[in-house]
């Protein structure tokens, strides 16, 4: 709505509206809440999938899964020590759950929880945490900017970051059939449809090459794929030609196919919707420096801060995460 | 009651009716803004927070940071716009300031924050962290003989956090007089009502045995709400037992419309209807003051 003072129209004012704001671009394909469906079909075939949520299921798609299988779904309330203290007891007796909050409970105040009672006997236990990174504009108390490299640390854990709806209903029954804990960083409520464009498919624990490129190299995991394309694209308009390369899995990371692109003149980039302190940036130089290899790479990412609160594409843009902003940036190291 | 004292309770419970109302008036301005938000707990606990900015709390409009003034802990972050409410009713932030509410580069976001927002003690919002800072400040304030008091402000919903009974326990343990919490208990979470959460009942029983001096009111009452922080306060002490007020509160208070919203968690308002639910609370409270 756009406002008239003093005879001038001023911009309509952006605002943070929703908690859980869509980072979808206007008029962009999109799935209902794919993590949700997937659950719940995937469900109908194997009885050991169990849902529990802790006062979030509304926000994290699982009441698709508990409206489906409501003798399946477990309510802990707000109570993140519970869900996670429970959902290795239910892994205990043989069930398979998956266990959804927003990720900043999961990975800041249930840590000890997950760690002690989940990796440590390496149970499938699945951990669906909601508003990864920079998805909500409420603020640090709900931005889970440092998620992964708190997860990174914890032995036996895999760390799921999917870009979009196609990544996300393929990953849940790979999630369910990887014998230990998995830690998927979910994308909820209308979520784009992105890499159905590309011949991709997800598997756990590959990169896959989605886009094949001479000038430049983006290395992404995420939302940030979905960006990469988009900036890919745009550049293309400049006559630079880019590759992109989608690592869902963080944990454990297909070296072989990030290292292979990257051992190549070409300018390095990862990009990452996460603080470029301990997420896919620093994977990332870690293996390039274990196998030897000299490689300048362009970190794009979150600041290592607490983040203001505001409207999600404000704080994309301020941030370097939009598409304009990773164009500029590529421009810049090239010129 | 003397006369003289019967005059002084009518006009504390008048002064906090209006305080109310003005608070309610400027959470539907704000809400308006954003054309959603938590409105309904706000005018759920607009009662409540006129008493404690108007009547109870000691504090200096022109210097929040003033070293004596008697904490206000918001826990429950999302709450925050019933607080900028009570600021600006209280004069701490100027009422214009309250259109910015959630806008970017506004000093009043969605969620409440220390570093945002003068009068602001600390940033909530990840529930269940109040009650454990509140006992720290508590402790900090008596060991250098501060004779301020930490007022609390929880939700029914963090009292399924283990981390609240976990300070429950250490603020009876440490005989914190100076601490008087005060639980929202509108016994609605984010899924659905606190009873299909979590069930959470008997609080009172439960708050009784962990050594806390117990109240349970309505919450909407102000007069009930005053004797219960009058009680509190007259049982504080500096190695007392530590208060906590339990509020039955109402979602919506004061705009029938909102009461009966059936989706009243984060609330959705149309353009349209922001007019009509200030007209109903004014409608309301004329009919209240002229009752």
């Amino acid at each position: 709505m756009s406002t008239v003072k003093d005879g001038a129209v001023t911009a309509p004012r952006l605002k943070t509206s929703a908690m859980i704001a869509s980072f979808a671009d206007p008029g962009q394909k999109t799935a209902p809440a794919p993590f949700g469906r997937a659950l719940a079909a995937l469900a109908e075939t194997d009885p050991r999938i169990v849902g529990l949520s802790a006062d979030l299921s509304k926000y994290t798609d699982m009441h698709v899964f508990a409206k489906a299988h409501p003798d399946r779904f477990f309510q802990v309330g707000m109570a993140e020590q519970l869900l996670f203290g429970a959902a290795a007891g239910m892994a205990e007796t043989g069930l398979v759950p998956f266990a959804s909050t927003y990720s900043v409970f999961a990975a800041r105040r249930a840590y000890d929880f997950i760690c002690l009672d989940i990796a440590e006997p390496n149970l499938n236990v699945n951990i669906v945490g909601g508003l990864p990174g920079l998805t909500t504009g409420y603020g640090p108390s709900h931005q889970a900017t440092e998620d992964v490299a708190i997860f990174r640390g914890m032995p036996n854990l895999t760390i799921v970051d999917p870009c979009d709806s196609v990544d996300l209903e393929q990953a849940v029954p790979q999630l369910a059939a990887h014998a230990g804990p998995t830690y998927l960083r979910l994308l909820r409520g209308n979520v784009p449809t992105v890499l159905d464009e590309y011949d991709y498919t997800f598997e756990l624990g590959r990169a896959k090459v989605v886009r094949p490129g001479n000038d430049v190299v983006f290395v992404s995991s995420g939302l940030m794929t979905m960006r990469a394309l988009q900036a890919a694209e745009a550049l293309a308009a400049h006559k630079v030609d880019v590759a992109v390369v989608h690592a869902p899995t963080l944990k454990p990371f297909d070296e072989a196919t990030v290292l292979a692109e990257l051992d190549t003149p070409r300018l390095a980039v990862t990009l990452e919707n996460h603080t470029v302190v301990g997420g896919l940036f620093e994977t990332v130089a870690s293996a390039l420096v274990r196998r030897g290899l000299t490689r300048r790479v362009v970190p794009i990412g979150l600041p290592d801060a607490f983040l203001d609160a505001g409207a999600l594409p404000t704080l994309h843009d301020r941030y370097g995460l939009s598409k304009a902003a990773i164009v500029e940036r590529v421009l810049e190291e090239l010129r | 009651m003397t006369d003289n004292a019967t005059a002084v309770r009518t006009d504390r419970v008048t002064a906090v009716r209006d305080a109310a109302y003005r608070i309610r008036h400027h959470v539907l301005d704000m809400g308006e803004v954003q054309g959603q938000g938590y409105v309904g707990q706000a005018l759920g606990v607009a009662d409540l927070l006129a008493v404690t900015y108007r009547d109870q709390l000691r504090y200096r409009a022109d210097d929040p940071h003033w070293g004596e003034r008697d904490r206000f802990l918001l826990s429950t972050g999302h709450y925050a716009i019933g607080l900028y409410a009570a600021l600006a009713e209280a004069g701490v932030i100027p009422v214009e300031e309250l259109e910015t509410y959630g806008s970017d580069d506004s000093r009043l976001p969605m969620s409440g924050m220390a570093s945002y927002t003068p009068g602001m003690e600390i940033s909530g919002g990840s529930l269940g962290h109040g009650l454990a800072v509140a006992v720290g400040v508590a402790l900090g304030l008596r060991l250098q003989a501060n004779p301020a008091r930490v007022f609390t402000f929880v939700s029914d919903g963090e009292l399924d956090e283990g981390s609240t009974w976990e300070a429950a326990m250490g603020a009876h343990h440490h005989r914190l007089g100076n601490l008087i919490v005060m639980v929202d208990m509108n016994a609605l979470q984010a899924d659905g009502k606190t009873e299909t959460v979590l069930g959470i009942e008997p609080a009172h029983d439960k708050w009784a045995s962990f050594g806390w001096f117990t109240q349970r009111v309505d919450g909407n009452d102000v007069e009930a709400l005053l004797d219960a922080f009058d009680r509190a306060a007259a049982h504080a002490a500096p190695e007392g037992t530590p208060s906590v007020i339990l509020c039955d509160t109402r979602i919506g208070r004061g705009v029938p419309l909102l009461e009966q919203r059936e989706k009243a968690h984060f609330m959705r308002i149309d353009e349209h209807e922001w007019q009509a639910c200030r007209d109903q609370l004014t409608a309301g409270y004329a009919g209240s003051v002229n009752a």
